[in-house]
């Protein structure tokens, strides 16, 4: 099986649906052409043409909303918003529209569409290059929040988001576009269901539950404690909506501690979610609080390389946490 | 009234069918702001004064094959595609079958799938770029359906307006942007909404053709609207119409617009009001007879009394339903 990368993921999975289903296309700024900032759409503007990857203005807002109605028409869009950071001018298009479409319609109108995006720091992109968005939208009923952790999530993910019904929030860690590599079989359809965590490491001593690049780096740390003798479960929550609690809780029954790593600031991060569920289903399984390793509650990333690598976590921040977690 | 010649083309009894949508338009609404008044309805939001703009856009499409993306104020536009006094009765009610939403959206928030009439929001101007994207699949389809999309001046402050009509002038999609502008957003006058005399001004700077008619008169905004369709259809891109109207009630049941504009001003504007003006225009042509708009206004009292009183013994929706569908895996209709 070949090795690609977690980009080479997506890109596989883009090519795969425009060939399979011809509803399917991609809209985005620099996705034509130039085949995306980051390459992720690369070759695909040759192979289908420009009416199926399309060059949009440079308007977020209408990214979604074009691609909402094209939905509505009964269109497959893939938008693609090119940093994270930028979607907030596109929130009301996918909070208040895509997301509320069937619900407010009573089922009558759907926005089955897929909306990229890669988020998170460590790649000197600063406050607007960096940002995890993934609180905001894993917030809204109506909208499905995936997440992938390497290239074959990337692929299956990113297939199964195209052919869902809903609207589905695509985040990628783009500090792992080409660091993260991994096996992905060639001659068979690769999809991965999109509500399903993962247990990417087995363990008794303690739950670590994490996403994107945090996950990888989980799985590094895990790695390092694992030599003091702290076996930890690591669990790739791969879908933040609707969230996969038997897993998570499952986790947690069996190793009665857990830890909940994401790059977002502390407060109000998704990580809360997942404490809370732990609290209200699994209090009487707990050994210890729950804990939150996080980014720090500061607007967002700072650029200055020292200042980027105070606010992130890593495997070393990371096993830190874990040790601690183990010795309560 | 400006004649436009328009009328010749027409035919008696469309003329008539126009006048009897915009006539049962104006009872259903003036029977709403009554129930609002006696507590049986939480919300209304009018749209007398515009019945002439809107029946007169509607008519220029091909009503159920074109798409239309309305907003809330476009009750006649929406009877004109299909609905029925009934339904807008439900609606108003939050009543079970009620078809833009089955009672979770407040009332005149269109949505009537069975016409091409999509869903729409609050929030001002979202479905632009809907009409945009909607515009976008039907070339890339190679489909003959056209889109409208309506708004009031005010959203064409709104970034969401300005990006949805940039794309249909890029990609030349086949895009009618109606603008039903009555001069006040809520309480602000137009003054403090633009630097511009027309909205349709607007168009010059984003590439496509915009005109301005007199939204008093529904053959006017007809034979607008109608060209843009024609436009659209042959390829050539997005057209702007402006039609001005009068709103002639406050913007909604929970405003008072005493608190901004005098009460001579909106005299005024009721003796231009557009039903009397068009119905007299008919009579003037030996389209309506006395007779014949006696017999009219007779049969919309009736519909609008049956239409009510079907809503009220409606049931409501189980609350159950409330739950549901948050997902299209859990649409399950009744």
């Amino acid at each position: 099986m070949p090795e690609i990368t977690l980009i080479e993921g997506i890109r596989q999975a883009m090519d795969e649906e425009l060939a399979r289903d011809e509803r399917v296309f991609i809209v985005g700024e620099d996705v034509g052409r130039r085949g995306g900032v980051f390459r992720a759409t690369q070759g695909l503007y040759e192979k289908y043409g420009p009416e199926r990857v399309i060059d949009s203005p440079l308007a977020e807002l209408s990214i979604v909303g074009v691609g909402i109605g094209a939905a509505l028409y009964g269109m497959r869009p893939i938008c693609e918003i090119q940093f994270a950071d930028f979607i907030h001018p596109a929130f009301n298009q996918i909070v208040n529209e895509a997301a509320k479409m069937c619900y407010r319609s009573n089922g009558e109108w759907t926005a089955p569409m897929v909306i990229r995006a890669p988020y998170g720091g460590g790649i000197g992109g600063g406050l607007y290059h960096s940002q995890s968005v993934e609180a905001f939208f894993a917030h809204v009923p109506g909208l499905k929040v995936v997440v992938p952790s390497n290239p074959y999530d990337a692929k299956g993910l990113l297939k199964a988001a195209v052919r869902d019904p809903n609207p589905v929030l695509y985040l990628e860690p783009k500090k792992g576009y080409r660091l993260i590599r991994g096996a992905v079989p060639e001659d068979e359809e690769v999809l991965v269901p999109i509500g399903k965590a993962r247990v990417s490491r087995e363990g008794r001593d303690l739950s670590l539950f994490a996403y994107g690049m945090m996950h990888h780096y989980s799985l590094q740390a895990a790695q390092q404690v694992a030599a003091e003798g702290i076996e930890v479960e690591v669990v790739d929550l791969r879908t933040l909506n609707p969230l996969d609690r038997e897993t998570v809780l499952g986790s947690v029954r069996k190793t009665g501690k857990a830890l909940i790593v994401y790059e977002d600031n502390l407060t109000g991060g998704y990580g809360a979610e997942i404490a809370a569920l732990l609290a209200e289903q699994a209090f009487t399984d707990l050994d210890a609080p729950v804990r939150r390793l996080a980014g720090p509650d500061v607007p967002a990333v700072p650029y200055s390389r020292p200042l980027q690598d105070w606010f992130m976590p890593n495997a070393e921040k990371i096993a830190a946490a874990i040790r601690e977690l183990d010795a309560y | 009234m400006v004649v436009t010649g328009t009328e010749a083309k027409l035919k008696k009894e469309t003329l008539r069918e126009i006048y009897w949508i915009m006539l049962l338009a104006r009872r259903l609404d003036e029977r709403a702001w009554v129930l609002h008044r006696q507590g049986k309805i939480a919300f209304h939001i009018s749209g007398i004064g515009h019945e002439a703009a809107q029946v007169g856009a509607a008519f220029a499409l091909r009503r159920g094959h074109d798409w239309v993306l309305p907003y809330y104020r476009d009750l006649a536009m929406t009877l004109a595609l299909g609905l029925t006094a009934r339904e807008f009765a439900l609606g108003l009610m939050g009543k079970k079958g009620e078809p833009s939403s089955g009672g979770r959206q407040m009332p005149s928030h269109w949505s009537l799938r069975r016409a091409n009439v999509v869903s729409h929001s609050s929030p001002v101007a979202t479905q632009t770029s809907h009409a945009a994207g909607i515009g976008l699949a039907i070339k890339m389809r190679g489909d003959d359906a056209v889109v409208l999309t309506s708004v009031g001046e005010g959203s064409t402050s709104q970034g969401e307006w300005y990006e949805g009509v940039n794309w249909a002038a890029v990609h030349r999609l086949p895009v009618i942007f109606f603008v039903e502008n009555n001069r006040f957003a809520i309480s602000v006058p137009q003054e403090h909404q633009m630097a511009v005399e027309n909205a349709a001004d607007k168009a010059a700077g984003l590439g496509l053709p915009g005109v301005t008619v007199d939204g008093l008169d529904p053959l006017q905004v007809y034979q607008a609207v109608a060209a843009a369709a024609a436009r659209a259809r042959a390829g050539e891109g997005p057209t702007l119409v402006e039609a001005r109207v009068f709103r002639m009630t406050p913007h909604s049941s929970d405003d008072d617009d005493r608190t901004y504009r005098t009460r001579e001003d909106v005299e005024a504007m009721k003796a231009r009001d557009p039903l009397g003006s068009f119905r007299e225009f008919l009579r003037s042509q030996s389209v309506l007879s006395a007779e014949v708009v006696a017999e009219m206004e007779a049969q919309a009292k009736q519909q609008v009394e049956q239409a009510v009183a079907f809503a009220e013994a409606a049931p409501y929706p189980e609350v159950s339903e409330a739950a549901h569908p948050v997902y299209v895996e859990d649409v399950h209709h009744a």
